[in-house]
């Protein structure tokens, strides 16, 4: 395997003389080369996520103040905001492509999109992807999948507003709901064009990962990050397919009258004609994927979570070997579990039972992820660098949405909660926020590695940390509270039960605390933005790092080493090891020991 | 109430920008790249941040607690309920005490163990006891819940209908509900939604015997202590019956009926006699007060003074009026009961009109 990888080394090397006059086209726009690619998908990112989070910002206003008048509405939304008064059906377009943006766009594409396609060959040691062709392809699909999403906005009868979920009867009837007219089309040839997307990506990431890592570099040597990117790309691979079948089938539904998911419907005084099909098998195929995509968007996080931690800590991450082997069980069972999302949706209450059991099965490999964070820690020597700060925030915020997940995975407590506030904040918090975290600790720390040693800056990243932090349990702790009181989500207002007219003022608060997180967004705009064309540049190796990306040159060639690829001799996490008589580190004075060096006379061979 | 919130939160926030500020300041020297990276002044200064924060996440959650703690669900007014909130606490408990240790380690060694020059970490790199002991504590914790939760839930779940359970059918459709009786025999008659035609909403097939006595009616009445077995039938799109006070919700799915059955322990008089609704009702009736004075003064209408009722809410997105999809349930005495049932017009009565 690495002999094959040699080849394949040698191969793109000597090609390096002859073929080196890009073209604008070819370097920026068309580009094949995996680091060009990642910044592409970060870019388009943050770009979706932007639109996203603005969109969460209008509903939270509509949620506090639904009395008020806002012109902000008539300004943005044109003639669903007329006189400053947000109408019901924009209310529920807004969420619909809050969801969709944020799950997949921004934490799907750009995350792992981005970390995947900067990492794998760069920590591997590999000149790029399998097949650049491929990934420039999966890029472009993404983006074109980004517009049509984008443009569906603009449809006459607004667009899709069925929830993400986009759970028929309702997605299939543009009598049931405007949205669900071309809106509703536009949304589903996006996404079957995401997942192609997604798919070619996909297994890119796996064939690069079994088959081009550097003589050396054995599975058991991956850094955690690439162990995240590559099982999550499996997860993509095996649950992708089925929403895509589920979506055919619902265009099939909506187009060509077949009755995958219709029966017995009178709507708008008529009787459709549809008959035999069932609304729960569209709930199966979709969670088929909807819950191992809640992994495709944690795993990744989680990986550069174990990087960041460790290299800031100068401490190898605690317990490796657990470490995969609970990403693998997360894996497996992420697969297994979809049913505890239709707890109540009329299937077989025994179904009910088992997939309550796999439910609470995956807690236990997540709860020893977070201990094995919390013991990465210990005695460490923290470097508090932004990257650092956000992977500690996502353990915070794992803990604390994974906790309540357990209530949330019981089908008994389920019943009584289940599409309350309790559920949007209890996922926001373990893959929204978490996620979000991750990807932004990414960013931080391999910002340096996308931009040429350009360093963002460190106190503008504290000060979006700090705020983001607070803004985000402020946002989500409060949620959980109207959430227990009974709150149906997806409610336009709550003023049509003088019920709830007390919880009004937990509304106002999350509002308040959404806006204050929101600002402090444009500060890591700014940052990103400044430090890309003015950031000060640092040292090869800011964070003094094991890993083999930090030997690549700082220059970004196509090839990502300009000599032989460096082989690879250790684990990734030989931080402060010591030399035999424990005098001092491996190599004196400096406290990480780089993957390229040998194993020396002076320290103990580790099982790595 | 609100303003002094918002004052609460303008002041964390500039608490937040001002802590912020001075680490801007205090770093805030020459411009190279290395100086990106985290200074020993930072890590101090990140250090005591990470200590503050969990004070900040223990505060945030007993102010949460101490402020919202009595906006959530009245007692359950359901036999099952009673079980759900025993589980639910006993979860609750544990997840509390998981959080305040774990919350409380991740932050502590952020602070204790920040980075300082000269400090040496311990290469600690496994320790196959430890990760025994907290891959085996979870396993305990969860079996433990997990079957108990499973009991709850096949209790609830597993409906028998020998107790005789009162059969209504709970009809959904955009954006309203309407609920059927059995009548006298307590057998809904068959019904299909090809058969809606004129008063005959529900599309009850008119032909079925047992559907004569049928009464189909806008506000669901309940017999306190008798079982009900609720069927669920939508006409359009899903939709999901939700009575939170009795921690109850099944979804309305088209083309299946769908059932969820429990037992009505409290009648509303009862419940709004409860402690825990007087005060709520009292509290939403001042906030109605102040909310009023406002609309008064533009010139509209005073909100009424709202009274406490049963709720059954559309709990699954079914379109632009899903917010307000809302029944009226009544649970009251064997007596009052029997006396509303007989008032109310059989399907039969209302087809021959």
């Amino acid at each position: 395997m690495s002999a094959h990888a040699e080849d394949h080394a040698v191969d793109h090397h000597d090609d390096h003389g002859h073929h080196h006059k890009e073209t604008f086209v070819t370097k920026y726009i068309f580009s094949q080369d995996h680091k060009m690619i990642s910044k592409q998908y970060l870019i388009t990112g943050l770009f979706m996520g932007i639109i996203g989070i603005a969109m969460s910002l209008l509903f939270r206003l509509q949620l506090a103040w639904p009395d008020k008048e806002f012109t902000i509405y008539e300004v943005l939304l044109g003639k669903w905001g007329e006189g400053g008064v947000m109408d019901p059906s924009v209310y529920l377009a807004l969420v619909t492509i809050h969801g969709t943006i944020m799950v997949f766009f921004v934490l799907t594409a750009g995350l792992s999109g981005t970390f995947s396609n900067l990492l794998i060959p760069l920590q591997i040691g590999a000149r790029d992807m399998a097949s650049g062709f491929l990934n420039m392809i999966s890029y472009w699909l993404f983006f074109l999948s980004s517009i049509i999403m984008v443009l569906s906005l603009f449809v006459e009868a607004g667009p899709a507003s069925a929830g993400w979920t986009i759970y028929p009867p309702l997605s299939a009837l543009p009598q049931a709901i405007p949205g669900s007219g071309a809106g509703m089309t536009l949304w589903l040839v996006s996404m079957a064009i995401f997942i192609a997307s997604s798919l070619l990506g996909s297994l890119n990431y796996i064939v690069t990962v079994i088959n081009l890592r550097t003589k050396g570099m054995s599975m058991t040597r991956l850094p955690l990050t690439i162990w995240a990117f590559f099982i999550t790309a499996v997860i993509g691979v095996v649950s992708f397919p089925v929403l895509l079948s589920a979506a055919l089938m619902l265009i099939m539904d909506r187009s060509f009258g077949t009755s995958f998911f219709l029966s017995d419907i009178y709507i708008a005084g008529e009787v459709l004609h549809n008959q035999g099909g069932s609304p729960v098998l569209f709930e199966h195929l979709f969670w088929f994927l909807g819950h191992p995509e809640v992994y495709i968007v944690l795993l990744p996080a989680l990986g550069i979570t174990s990087e960041v931690i460790a290299t800031n800590a100068r401490k190898p991450i605690f317990g490796y070997r657990a470490m995969v082997a609970s990403i693998l069980a997360i894996a497996f069972l992420s697969t297994i579990v979809w049913g505890h999302h239709m707890f109540i949706s009329g299937m077989n209450p025994f179904l009910g039972s088992v997939f309550t059991f796999t439910t609470l099965l995956i807690a236990i490999p997540s709860a020893v992820k977070a201990f094995n964070y919390i013991t990465t820690l210990w005695k460490g020597n923290l470097q508090l660098n932004p990257a650092m700060l956000f992977s500690i925030g996502l353990v915070s915020t794992f803990i604390t949405g994974g906790l309540t997940g357990i209530l949330l995975g019981d089908s008994a407590l389920d019943i009584n909660v289940h599409d309350t506030y309790f559920v949007v904040a209890h996922f926001h918090l373990v893959m929204g926020i978490s996620a979000l975290y991750g990807l932004f600790a990414g960013v931080y720390h391999w910002f340096p590695k996308m931009f040429e040693s350009r360093m963002m800056n460190k106190n503008l990243g504290y000060v979006h940390f700090w705020v983001t932090a607070i803004g985000a349990y402020g946002v989500f702790f409060p949620m959980h509270f109207i959430g227990m009181a009974g709150l149906p989500r997806r409610y336009y207002t709550n003023t049509a039960f003088p019920y709830f007219d007390d919880l009004t003022d937990v509304n106002v608060v999350i509002t308040i605390f959404a806006f204050i997180a929101g600002a402090a967004q444009l500060v890591f705009l700014y940052n990103f933005i400044h430090s890309m064309f003015y950031g000060k540049k640092g040292p090869q190796n800011p964070w003094k790092s094991t890993t083999l990306e930090w030997t690549a040159p700082i220059k970004h060639i196509h090839g990502n080493w300009d000599g032989p690829i460096p082989h690879v001799y250790r684990w990734a996490y030989d931080y402060s090891k010591l030399n035999k008589d424990e005098s001092d580190y491996v190599i004196p004075g400096q406290d990480y020991t780089p993957q390229t060096l040998p194993l020396q006379d002076n320290e103990e061979e580790m099982h790595h | 109430m609100t303003a002094f919130l918002v004052v609460l939160v303008l002041i964390l926030f500039g608490v937040a920008v001002w802590q912020m500020g001075k680490i801007f300041q205090l770093s805030k020297v020459k411009g190279e790249g290395e100086h990106q990276v985290a200074s020993e002044k930072d890590n101090n200064i990140n250090g005591y941040l990470m200590l503050m924060f969990v004070v900040f996440i223990y505060v945030i959650c007993i102010v949460s607690f101490w402020k919202w703690g009595k906006v959530m669900l009245p007692e359950s007014a359901s036999e099952h309920g009673v079980g759900i909130d025993q589980l639910w606490l006993i979860s609750m408990i544990i997840i509390f005490i998981v959080g305040i240790i774990t919350q409380w380690l991740l932050h502590y060694f952020a602070f204790k163990y920040r980075g300082k020059k000269g400090l040496r970490a311990t290469f600690y790199a496994d320790n196959d006891k430890l990760e025994f002991i907290w891959t085996i504590i979870p396993v305990i914790v969860l079996a433990g819940l997990i079957i108990y939760g499973l009991f709850t839930w096949t209790d609830i779940m597993n409906i028998d209908t020998e107790d005789d359970p009162l059969v209504v059918e709970l009809y959904a459709y955009q954006f309203d509900w309407r609920a059927r009786y059995g009548g006298d025999d307590n057998t809904l008659g068959e019904a299909n939604v090809r058969l809606i035609e004129g008063v005959n909403q529900l599309g009850v097939d008119a032909s079925d015997p047992n559907a004569q006595d049928d009464i189909i009616v806008n506000e669901l009445h309940l017999p306190v202590g008798r079982k009900i077995l609720f069927k669920m039938r939508s006409q359009d799109v899903l939709h999901s019956a939700y009575m939170p006070h009795f921690r109850a919700q099944m979804n309305c799915v088209p083309g299946m009926i769908t059932q969820f059955a429990f037992t009505p322990t409290k009648t509303t008089l009862e419940m709004r006699e409860s402690e825990e609704i007087v005060n709520k009702v009292k509290r939403i009736n001042e906030i109605r007060r102040e909310n009023s004075v406002a609309l008064v003064a533009a010139g509209d209408e005073a909100l009424e003074p709202y009274e406490f009722d049963y709720l059954l809410l559309c709990n699954k997105i079914c379109g632009n009026t899903h917010y307000n999809m809302q029944m009226k349930i009544i649970v009251e005495t064997q007596e009052e009961y029997d006396a509303w049932i007989a008032e109310q017009a059989t399907l039969a009565q209302t087809l021959a009109q």
